[in-house]
């Protein structure tokens, strides 16, 4: 049977032309398959932009909408509010927005905020998804006396302040994210499109 | 790599199977184009799962959104419409080279002594891929999906005494609904394709504990190589039958894919017309014929007219027409294998099967007049004849000697 | 043997395929055909004006978004402001808001969802039925159909096409009797288009119908180009691969 001479290098060339070959077939059925687990169009548009109507958000009150499938926190921060968010830099653990996944480039600011006035933040906290609750009040008696307003997660105890900054000794370890958004007009805000540079 | 290779074999036959399955496993030389189609119905049948598994992540089994979730598919899915013509292509698909694969067969007496379970697991694998795309056809929801199951299942109803329960039984409702959907699902992506994977298995075991038939259905293990041990005429599978299989599974794809994505409706013969009107229960379609594949036994079932009030005799000779493929292997007597050392009698007997079997697929699918009826049943009796009659005319055939040696082409 | 085996297979095949085909298209009635071009974009546009002012209020197109017409040349902003109501957004589905339950009250049949009609019906009947409606005194919407008999829709492009009203003509039935058979629709009061222009308008629609039934399917055919012109690479490969293998077998 084999007693022919065989021209290995040729045979050795073929196999690898049709392994390649083969190769690429594979990763062509691949990327279908995988590509299908993506968003579909249903979920693209489920997540598409939310307008939110400021006006309806009282001073040192929230709105809380939906912009894919998660909540945003819309909080009109009173000047009282805002005059104590700078007295406890010494207590966060990134206090000028340093890590940059956190916010979008326009909200690295000490406020978080376009508009130093309303905080746009996704109420997801950073530690295990839960989502932390809106406690304005100041020094109430389960969170003691140095609490200047902000969110507490019930689930393992992590404080942010009033820019959603979180507190040193939180499981949580970053700042909660401040979603891409921005003001149509002075009392429309679009949350989930970058304001132009 | 070698010391992982020992490490595996020392307690797993990793290089021992790949001898036994590939390497030495060794194959009759003179395959000739017939033999492409066992390994092409493996490849159908992966294509089949494995775009099932990402079909059932989008498709919903739920009588108000099955048809919705498969348009949501076919839109709003990245690559959807393509996961779904590639499984309802595939379907139609595993059909023809499951009946051409069953064809070869027929032609070289594969379901001969010694290979006689391969070909009962054969047949059984049939029947379940024919349970199999029965079930599925339903999850679409269309007009076509539910009426089709509405008459399938009436055919159960027609069995004497048990008729009535066994139908409502099947359906778990009076009527098909979302009970049926929600089980034909159930089955159709877990349980028939367990089943169906087993019985693949002990199909391929079964044949590699024989050996393969061939062309001249000649015994290759008989003569040996009396040093190597050898069969004279047999080739190890690998190399020489996977870069075989290779091409033809390339010619498959290229004729798969022409389907799929240039012709996936086929005439409407792979996706009906009708199955892209959702199911209404109140509205019959105007001409509702099953899928092309099981046309031949649909038009068996319509030949037979009503006796004694029951539908029973048309729906038990069907039954008669897909089971009597297990009988094959004990209904010839024929001394040879291969059609190529076998007399007229059964060139022609197999022949007039093969019109009569496309015959009654034809006739399936158009709409009953009384001449078609008529011949349906004439077909109908060609069909049986050559089962009942295969022992009388393979044993009083005029056949050739068959050469100890393989032929080459 | 090969070559015969090759013959075998293709006569099996046209058996299998063409004769029912050819069979069940004698028994259809003629239909006239629709001129689909899913290349042409304008085409598609128009259709899609026609189709969200006249259909979209009763019909919906439920499976298909807004927002896909972007793949007709659309930009996001056209699509909102041309072919939106004002609470929609593009990410909607075509849905409408006439209630199933009303509709079959008024129509006698709810009407059906339009997303993948040309693929029920055909394109070629879609394009023929809307050009087919005739006066009809006998229906309480006074309008009846050629193709479909007794149709619950009223004429709802009939001040762009105007009023048809049917040709009569004689002929022997197999009884004996003479019978009024429909020969022909004529003109009989003259819409806001001339009829020319009435079959442009509806090839448009039908057009976008046809494009609503599987908007994959230009995306369909560049990758299956793609698909079997890379298989018929790899058959090169594969064949002289196979060719240099069995050299070794005698």
């Amino acid at each position: 049977m084999s007693d022919i001479s065989v021209d290995t290098s040729k045979r050795r060339f073929l196999v690898a032309l049709s392994s390649a070959a083969g190769g690429i077939a594979a990763v062509g059925a691949a990327i279908p398959l995988i590509g299908s687990m993506m968003p579909s169009a249903r979920a693209l548009a489920a997540g598409a932009p939310v307008e939110v109507d400021l006006s309806k958000v009282e001073p040192g009150m929230i709105l809380t909408v939906e912009w894919r499938g998660k909540p945003v926190w819309i909080v009109n921060r009173t000047p009282e509010m805002l005059a104590l968010l700078g007295k406890h830099d010494d207590k966060l653990t990134d206090s000028a927005s340093e890590t940059t996944s956190q916010q979008p480039e326009y909200c690295k600011n000490p406020t978080r905020s376009i508009k130093p006035q309303f905080l746009v933040a996704v109420g997801i906290c950073t530690h295990l998804g839960c989502s932390p609750t809106y406690r304005k009040e100041v020094a109430p008696a389960d969170l003691g006396p140095d609490w200047a307003g902000g969110f507490f997660c019930p689930c393992h105890g992590s404080r942010f302040d009033l820019a959603a900054r979180v507190f040193n000794g939180s499981p949580a370890p970053t700042n909660l994210v401040i979603p891409p958004h921005k003001y149509m007009s002075d009392a429309k805000l679009l949350i989930g499109e970058d304001q132009a540079a | 790599m070698e010391k992982v290779l020992n490490w595996i074999d020392a307690r797993f036959p990793l290089t021992a199977s790949y001898k036994a399955h590939l390497s030495e496993y060794f194959a009759p030389k003179n395959f000739n184009f017939w033999y492409y189609f066992g390994s092409l119905a493996l490849l159908v049948l992966v294509i089949q799962i494995v775009t099932g598994i990402f079909l059932t992540m989008h498709y919903k089994p739920d009588a108000g959104m099955a048809f919705a979730s498969v348009e949501y598919i076919m839109r709003d899915v990245p690559f959807g419409w393509l996961m779904r013509y590639a499984h309802s292509t595939g379907a139609s698909a595993f059909f023809i080279v499951v009946y051409l694969h069953m064809f070869r067969g027929l032609l070289y007496g594969s379901y001969r002594q010694p290979r006689e379970l391969i070909w009962l697991f054969g047949v059984l694998i049939y029947l379940v891929l024919m349970g199999e795309a029965f079930m599925g056809y339903l999850l679409p929801w269309g007009q076509m999906s539910y009426w089709g199951a509405q008459v399938i299942i009436n055919l159960f109803a027609a069995v004497p005494f048990i008729g009535e329960d066994l139908s409502t039984l099947i359906r778990g409702d009076f009527v098909v609904g979302d009970a049926t959907l929600n089980r034909f699902f159930a089955l159709h992506v877990i349980a028939l394709p367990l089943v169906l994977l087993g019985l693949i298995a002990a199909h391929l075991v079964a044949l590699h504990e024989v050996g393969s038939n061939n062309p001249d259905g000649v015994e290759i293990k008989k003569l040996k190589d009396p040093e190597t041990h050898q069969p004279l005429d047999g080739i190890p599978f690998h190399p020489y039958y996977t870069v075989k299989d290779i091409l033809g599974v390339v010619v498959f794809l290229i004729v798969f894919s022409a389907i799929m994505f240039f012709a996936p409706e086929m005439g409407g013969y792979f996706l009906e017309a009708n199955n892209f009107i959702p199911a209404d229960p109140f509205k019959t379609p105007e001409h509702i014929a099953p899928v092309w594949y099981f046309t031949p036994y649909y038009a068996i079932l319509r030949a037979v007219p009503p006796m004694f009030g029951s539908q029973f005799p048309g729906v038990a000779l069907m039954g008669v027409a897909v089971l009597i493929f297990f009988a094959l292997p004990w209904l010839d007597r024929s001394p040879v294998k291969s059609i190529r050392y076998r007399g007229p009698k059964f060139k022609i007997a197999l022949g007039l099967f093969v019109v009569a079997f496309v015959g009654l697929g034809i006739l399936g699918i158009l709409p009953s007049t009384p001449l078609y009826t008529l011949i349906a049943q004439i077909l109908s009796v060609v069909y049986f004849a050559f089962f009942f009659l295969m022992p009388w005319y393979t044993k009083n055939d005029t056949t050739k000697p068959v050469p100890e040696r393989v032929t080459s082409k | 043997m090969k070559s015969t085996c090759a013959q075998t297979m293709k006569k099996f095949l046209f058996l299998a395929f063409a004769l029912p085909t050819a069979a069940l298209a004698s028994s259809a009635m003629h239909l006239d055909t629709a001129p689909i071009n899913l290349n042409d974009q304008e085409s598609l546009q128009r259709g899609a004006g026609v189709f969200v002012n006249y259909c979209l209020n009763c019909h919906s197109a439920g499976y298909m978004r807004y927002s896909r017409m972007t793949d007709i040349g659309l930009s996001e902003a056209q699509i909102k402001d041309n072919l939106l109501f004002a609470t929609d957004k593009p990410g909607n589905l075509m849905t409408v808001a006439m209630r199933g339950k009303d509709a079959k009250e008024w129509f006698g049949a709810a009407p059906p969802d339009l997303s993948v009609i040309t693929r029920s019906r055909g394109a070629d009947w879609v394009y023929t039925y809307l050009r087919s409606f005739y006066r009809d005194d006998s229906r309480t919407t006074g309008w009846n159909n050629r193709v479909f008999d007794k149709v619950g829709m009223p004429h709802v492009l009939q001040e762009l096409q105007g009023h048809l009203a049917p040709v009569y003509h004689a002929e022997q039935g197999e009884d004996g009797k003479t019978h009024q058979v429909l020969d022909h629709l004529q003109l009989v009061k003259p819409g806001k288009l001339t009829l020319a222009e009435y079959d442009a308008l509806t090839a448009d629609l039908v057009n976008y119908l046809a494009w609503v039934g599987e908007p994959a399917k230009g995306q369909r055919m560049t990758t299956g180009l793609l698909v079997v012109l890379f298989l018929s690479l790899f058959f090169v490969a594969a064949f002289y691969l196979k060719k240099e293998f069995w050299k070794d077998v005698h």
